[in-house]
């Protein structure tokens, strides 16, 4: 009988401390913050140039990474004059994996003089979900140019395939 | 010796350290990449993955490839709840997970054939292995998405895989007339390091999509570190990212 109540105390211990663990390392789980930031951005930080892919005669490439350029030829524009009709265009919309991408050319004097995105990604609706999930310890700075040397360079060529695509839909409509 | 190449619609760069016996291992991987290129390019209406789209192939007759892509997908929504889904409208587009998948394929089959430095890179994801020419850590740059001249990082690697995920037009004057008051905070860019390429980008992709919650979920992976960049020209890191960057010394 003694036994048989101590290994009960021993289990309602137990499952005492369990249940206290989990709901301290649920108050452990609350809102993260990003280690907020001390660092003023830099004013300049929204670049105003609307006009994308701005077009001069005798430009090559409006691709906007040095490794794209290398297949600018085929997919964008090469903007001698009078190309393009005058008028606004609607790309069709494509799909660039985690939303649709769908672009409008305007073209003036047959030259695009403005490319506006109508549609781009959009998703926020889950983040509480990622949020509540532990503390992160998340830091920040100003980004800076570096000027070292390096063997291979990361950037994002994610939704360049559907830009193109659309874009190009548009140009069609709009050449003459 | 280094060759790029242009195939899926990217810029394909091999650099291979080791002494060759034979120069045909860059046409192998090159010949490899296109073989991806016409399975799972949904731009082209003869592929696997457009005739998958078209019902005109069944799910019994899909390749072993194309079985363990959609597995991996699969896998990868799962653990980015929900974020990272290749099925819209009924259609799937797997390319969000193909580009990391082929690299590291690609650069199993150098490892096959004895190779133990280069790296692969393909459209900004790279995988690292062993050194450079001058015998040290592959350094590999994170591309500043508001200037494609300049770089904003510097980082040391050695077998990890580095992947960035973003929207050119962000870092412009854009804004969805559906939506026009996104915030300033926007996520432009998010560059994720793992322990190997297909890690860092199917995670590299899933994180964009969730907005400036991204660098959270890298931050809840402790094989990932993650570095992302917001319209205001900041950067947020995730706790561990350091170690990774090549401390500025003069040389």
């Amino acid at each position: 009988m003694k036994k048989y109540f101590a290994s009960i105390l021993l289990i309602v211990t137990f499952a005492i401390f369990v249940v206290f663990q989990q709901k301290s390392a649920d108050n452990n789980n609350g809102a993260p913050s990003l280690a907020s930031t001390d660092i003023t951005p830099s004013s300049d930080s929204v670049n105003s140039n609307t006009s994308f892919p701005q077009s001069k005669p005798n430009s090559s490439s409006t691709s906007s990474t040095p490794n794209n350029s290398t297949n600018s030829s085929s997919t964008t524009p090469q903007t001698n004059t009078g190309r393009y009709k005058n008028g606004t265009f609607t790309g069709t919309s494509a799909d660039a994996y985690y939303g649709n991408v769908q672009v409008q050319a305007t073209v003036k004097n047959g030259k695009i003089t403005d490319v506006q995105f109508l549609d781009h990604p959009q998703d926020r609706s889950r983040s509480m979900m990622i949020n509540n999930q532990s503390m992160p310890m998340l830091r920040s700075e100003a980004i800076q140019a570096q000027s070292a040397n390096v063997d291979a360079v990361s950037g994002a060529t994610m939704t360049s395939e559907a830009f193109i695509q659309s874009l190009q839909s548009a140009l069609d409509q709009a050449a003459n | 010796m280094k060759q790029t190449k242009l195939l899926m619609n990217m810029p394909i760069t091999v650099e291979i350290v080791d002494q060759l016996k034979s120069k045909v291992i860059f046409d192998k991987i090159y010949e490899y990449f296109r073989e991806v290129e016409c399975r799972f390019s949904v731009f082209r209406k003869d592929s696997e993955i457009s005739k998958i789209n078209s019902k005109e192939i069944e799910h019994p007759k899909y390749s072993h490839e194309m079985k363990e892509i959609l597995d991996l997908a699969e896998k990868t929504k799962r653990e980015s709840f929900d974020y990272f889904d290749i099925e819209r409208n009924g259609r799937l587009n797997p390319s969000g997970i193909v580009k990391g998948w082929a690299i590291l394929q690609a650069a199993k089959k150098l490892e096959a054939d004895g190779i133990k430095n280069f790296y692969i890179e393909a459209g900004g994801d790279i995988q690292t292995s062993g050194v450079n020419s001058e015998g040290k850590k592959w350094q590999v740059g994170i591309r500043n998405p508001f200037d494609h001249t300049q770089i904003v990082k510097a980082l040391i690697l050695s077998g990890e895989g580095i992947a960035t995920s973003g929207t050119y037009h962000r870092g412009q004057h854009i804004y969805n007339p559906f939506n026009p008051t996104v915030p300033l905070t926007e996520t432009v860019s998010i560059t994720v390091i793992g322990p190997n390429i297909l890690e860092a980008d199917r995670f590299a992709t899933a994180a964009f999509a969730m907005g400036k919650d991204g660098i959270n979920f890298i931050e809840n992976r402790p094989e990932l570190e993650g570095y992302m960049i917001d319209q205001r020209k900041v950067a947020t890191f995730t706790s561990n990212f350091e170690r990774y960057v090549k401390q500025n010394v003069f040389a």
